[in-house]
Parts: structure tokens; C-alpha cells; sequence
């Protein structure tokens, strides 16, 4: 059960960590959402053929990391959580498209896995930059960003929620999945069929649940709309690093700066 | 005109299986009264209190709050007059920081926020809690979790508070120390427990219910003595009044 429990319980890690003082942490959310999301796009837009011009696009995440003083290995090891998912839909590139792509003297690379190294690695700068914004503002913050810009309550209560009650109900799986082991005694227990009653049970919980939240929010007089009491302007040093962030991102995309760097190097040498 | 009194009359509810579990209820309690209500488990007492906040509408007689009776156009104004607290905090406390939790009533409520902000601060300081005010409320200790999730009901400043198993799942310690601070408050008081001490140290006045109905309402030190009665509704004397263990002493002399 060891594993269940411990991946649970980096959630919580992933949220004591946006409870930290830094410059990073203290960039108004709208500021750092809207950024993430200017990043996410320009790496999308990469032409899939061009895994080196993504290489500077790392800064983005690094920086955040760095000034954010947020372990590099845990978000690494959250990427490798996600990676067989991403690695299943890559992996058929260099087997579908084989002709080729780049010379490299005595190999050739076919296309198929040059785009298979371009998906490995927007899937590592998207993630990492999307964890690593959870990581240094909160996702309540980032939640209570989204409806100020505009999300509908729907979405962010709902987001806020799940995210709140994840915790609640990761404990309840995990309590049924230890009492169920306890009693199986090392073998399989019933089977896989104990665990489609288990997890109907869990539903009926969470419903149970739910409607004992949603009578703790009516006695207090919910309706139907959660009023955020932060509401801080945006400052210029806000302005600022979006702008900044966003103009270099394009900037990044518009001029192929590794090919660039190897010609101007190459003119040197 | 007095918001603090709480009438049923001959309430009756079942659930939609056709479980009963109410059968003509009826009590009044008055202003700065503390009461009990006690009974074995699916005795009714979690049902009653729900129709105390209009949270499930009578099949039959009637809950009034002071002057009104529950109805859909009163049912806002009733549930800031009653707060409830839930057996389980986690049921309560669903927002992201203690703060904005126990905030989240008086916003409901439309108030300003300096007000909200006042109400916030006191409700906090009353429970002893200000510290917690930036923590994430999963984050907490059972006795924390209790004490937040009572400020939220008191951020409200309802007149009636009504609560189910305060002192449920809390270690000795954080028992002794929440029922120190109920004792502290003046008002209107309904507690649903099975803690008999507590009852001995909370309430004056002790409300037994046996398969949905009162059979017993009365003084407190009265219906805990009488040893028949609590046998009868599947309950058991306070544990300062039973005999003690060591010395034999039968419990009888006991100072009430």
C-alpha cells in the first residue's frame, strides 16, 4: 500500500511548497497563469521537425524553479509519473515515419523520431512549467485567478473542490485498499472483483459526502456563488513579467536562436 | 420578539424507504437554555436536528424558530439564526484557508468586508484559533479542525447553536478544553451526544429520545441518575457516576 500512500501524500508536498516567500511566489497568479498559458502555446507551435529550437524554451520552467526555490527532483520524478502516457502515443513516430530527416555524417535520422523527441519534449516543458506554477502559487490561487479573469464559477468551484476534497476522499481509498489487504493476507483477496464493489462503495461515500458539504454550505448560507475575499490589484512589476515572459517566449519562436548561435559560433571557430 | 426559542410540535418524518424515524416529537426550548438530546444510535437525534435548519421540511406538525416557522421565505433568516456545527469537520470546513472558511457565512450574508474581516478575527480569537487563520484546513489536528469549524457557525453570530457530537473523535485534552469553551458561550445551546459527562458539565436540561420519540425531557441531573430510564434508551449513566473501579465506592454518594 506504500505506494498509495505515498503518492498521495506529494499532493500535499506539491501544496506546502506554494506556501513559500519568494520573488516567484509573489507575482500576482493572473500574472504567472496567463504567462503559463502564453508558454504552453508558443511550444505547441513549434513545427515538429524542430526539437532544438525548443531547447531555449527551458529557461521559462528553470526560472520559475529556481527563483521559486522548488526542488528540481520532485517535479522530475511527477514527470516520470506521467511519462508512460505520453511515451505510449510517441512511441509509434519512428516506426510509422521513417524517412529521413537529419544527416548527421554517418547516421541518418528519420523524421519519426525526430518528432518523437519534439513530443518528449514539449510534453517535459509544458508539465513542468504547469506543475511548477501549481508549485509556487497554490492551486486555490490559481483558481481564484481563473474566476477573476473571467472562468466561469462553474469551473473554478469545481476545480476548488476537487481539489479540496481529493485529499478526503485519497484517505478513504486508502483506508479501504489497507483494510482490504490486511485481510487477504498477501494473496490476491477476492480478486479483481472486490475491487468493483470497492470502488462503488467509494462512490456512494462521495455522494454521501457531497450532499453532507453542500447541507454544511446551505446552513451557511450558500448561494450558489463563492465570494473571494482577495481581490489585490495588479502591479506594474506584474505587468512587467508577463510582458517580458511572453515577448521572449515570441521571440523564441519567431528567430531560431540554437541555429543561429551555431552559425555565429561556426563563423568564430 | 425572541429569535432564541425553538418549538416542535408533533413532528413526524420518515425516510423515503419508508424508515421511520420521527414519531411526534415535541420540546420547547427557551433562550440560554443548554440542552441535551440523547439517545442510542438511529434514535432520531441526526433527523430531528436536521428540521431544526430547515434542511428537511416536516412530513407532519411543525419546528418554529422564535417567532417564525421554517418555510422557504424564512429559511435564509433561520439559518443565521441557527448555526450548526457537523459531526465532522471535514464536512464543513471545504474551503481552501481557515480564513476564507470561516468567512464564508458572514459574505453570504452581504456584509462589507471590514465587517466580514471583524467577524472573521473575533469568531477565531473567540475558539483560539488566530494562528491557524493562513492554513489549509486538511492540514489540521482533529481538535483544530473542531474549533475552526466552530468559528465558521460563530462568524455568523447565530443565537442558537445546535451541534452533533462535539466531542466525538477529540483526545482528552481537546475535549476538556472545547467543553471549557462552550460552557463559555451563552447561547441557546442543543448538543446531540453520546458523551454523558459532557452533558453532566454543558447541560441543565436533558432531552432522551427512544425509536423517534421524547420519552424523557427534564433536568439533567435528574435523568442522569435515574438508571432505568438510560437502560431502557440504550444509554448508560456518566462515568463519574457509575462506581468506581479501585475503591468499590458504588457511585451513590457522588456529589451531582
Amino acid at each position: 500500500m506504500g505506494s498509495i500512500d505515498s503518492s498521495f501524500f506529494d499532493i500535499g508536498h506539491l501544496d506546502a511548497l506554494s506556501s513559500k516567500q519568494t520573488p516567484m511566489h509573489r507575482v500576482d497568479p493572473r500574472a504567472k497563469v496567463l504567462t503559463t498559458i502564453c508558454f504552453i502555446v508558443v511550444v505547441i507551435s513549434f513545427n515538429k521537425y524542430d526539437p532544438a529550437g525548443l531547447a531555449p524554451m527551458v529557461i521559462y520552467p528553470m526560472a520559475i524553479m529556481t527563483i521559486g526555490n522548488i526542488p528540481f527532483s520532485f517535479i522530475m520524478k511527477k514527470l516520470l509519473i506521467a511519462s508512460p502516457f505520453v511515451l505510449s502515443v510517441a512511441v509509434f513516430n519512428p516506426i510509422l515515419d521513417r524517412s529521413p530527416a537529419m544527416d548527421l555524417g554517418l547516421f541518418s535520422v528519420s523524421g519519426g523520431f525526430v518528432s518523437f523527441v519534439s513530443i518528449m519534449a514539449k510534453y517535459v516543458l509544458t508539465v513542468s512549467a504547469g506543475l511548477a506554477l501549481i508549485a509556487c502559487t497554490g492551486f486555490d490561487s490559481i483558481c481564484s485567478a481563473a474566476a477573476e479573469m473571467g472562468v466561469p464559477r462553474v469551473f473554478t468551484i469545481q476545480l476548488l473542490f476537487l481539489y479540496r476534497y481529493i485529499f478526503v476522499l485519497g484517505e478513504e481509498a486508502v483506508r479501504m485498499t489497507r483494510a482490504r489487504a490486511l485481510r487477504s493476507f498477501g494473496d490476491k483477496g477476492l480478486g479483481m472483483g472486490v475491487y468493483g464493489s470497492m470502488i462503488g462503495q467509494l462512490l456512494l461515500r462521495t455522494m454521501d459526502r457531497a450532499q453532507r458539504i453542500h447541507l454544511a454550505m446551505l446552513c451557511r448560507g450558500f448561494d450558489g456563488e463563492i465570494h473571494h475575499s482577495r481581490s489585490s490589484k495588479i502591479r506594474l512589476s506584474d505587468v512587467l513579467f508577463f510582458a517580458g515572459w511572453s515577448g521572449l517566449f515570441v521571440m523564441l519562436r519567431l528567430y531560431n536562436f540554437p541555429a543561429w548561435l551555431g552559425k555565429e559560433l561556426g563563423r568564430l571557430i | 420578539m425572541s429569535h432564541h426559542i425553538v418549538e416542535v410540535k408533533e413532528l413526524k418524518f420518515s425516510y423515503p424507504d419508508g424508515t421511520p424515524a420521527l414519531n411526534g416529537v415535541n420540546f420547547r426550548i427557551t433562550h440560554g437554555e443548554s440542552v441535551a438530546l440523547v439517545g442510542a444510535n438511529g434514535a432520531g437525534k441526526s433527523t430531528l436536528l436536521l428540521h431544526l435548519n430547515g434542511y428537511l421540511t416536516p412530513q407532519a406538525g411543525s419546528v418554529r424558530i422564535g417567532d417564525m416557522p421554517i418555510t422557504k421565505s424564512t429559511l435564509k433568516h433561520i439559518r443565521q439564526i441557527v448555526g450548526m456545527v457537523f459531526q465532522d469537520p471535514d464536512d464543513q470546513l471545504f474551503l481552501p484557508r481557515v480564513y476564507e472558511d470561516v468567512a464564508f457565512g458572514p459574505m453570504n450574508l452581504g456584509l462589507p468586508p471590514d465587517e466580514v474581516d471583524q467577524r472573521v478575527m473575533s469568531a477565531l480569537a473567540l475558539v483560539g484559533a488566530v494562528h491557524l487563520k493562513d492554513r489549509p484546513p486538511y492540514r489540521l489536528s482533529g481538535g483544530e479542525k473542531r474549533a475552526v469549524s466552530i468559528a465558521t457557525v460563530l462568524s455568523m453570530s447565530p443565537s442558537i447553536l445546535v451541534m452533533d457530537e462535539p466531542t466525538s473523535n477529540l483526545d482528552p485534552k481537546s475535549r476538556r478544553q472545547l467543553i471549557h469553551l462552550l460552557s463559555e458561550f451563552d447561547h441557546t445551546k442543543i448538543i446531540a451526544t453520546h458523551d454523558m459527562d459532557m452533558v453532566l458539565d454543558l447541560c441543565s436540561r436533558a432531552i432522551v429520545l427512544r425509536d423517534g420519540e421524547v420519552v424523557a425531557d427534564g433536568a439533567a441531573r435528574d435523568i442522569l441518575d435515574n438508571r432505568d430510564l438510560l437502560d431502557a434508551s440504550g444509554l448508560e449513566k456518566p462515568l463519574r457516576l457509575q462506581g468506581c473501579p479501585i475503591c468499590g465506592n458504588s457511585g451513590k454518594n457522588q456529589q451531582l
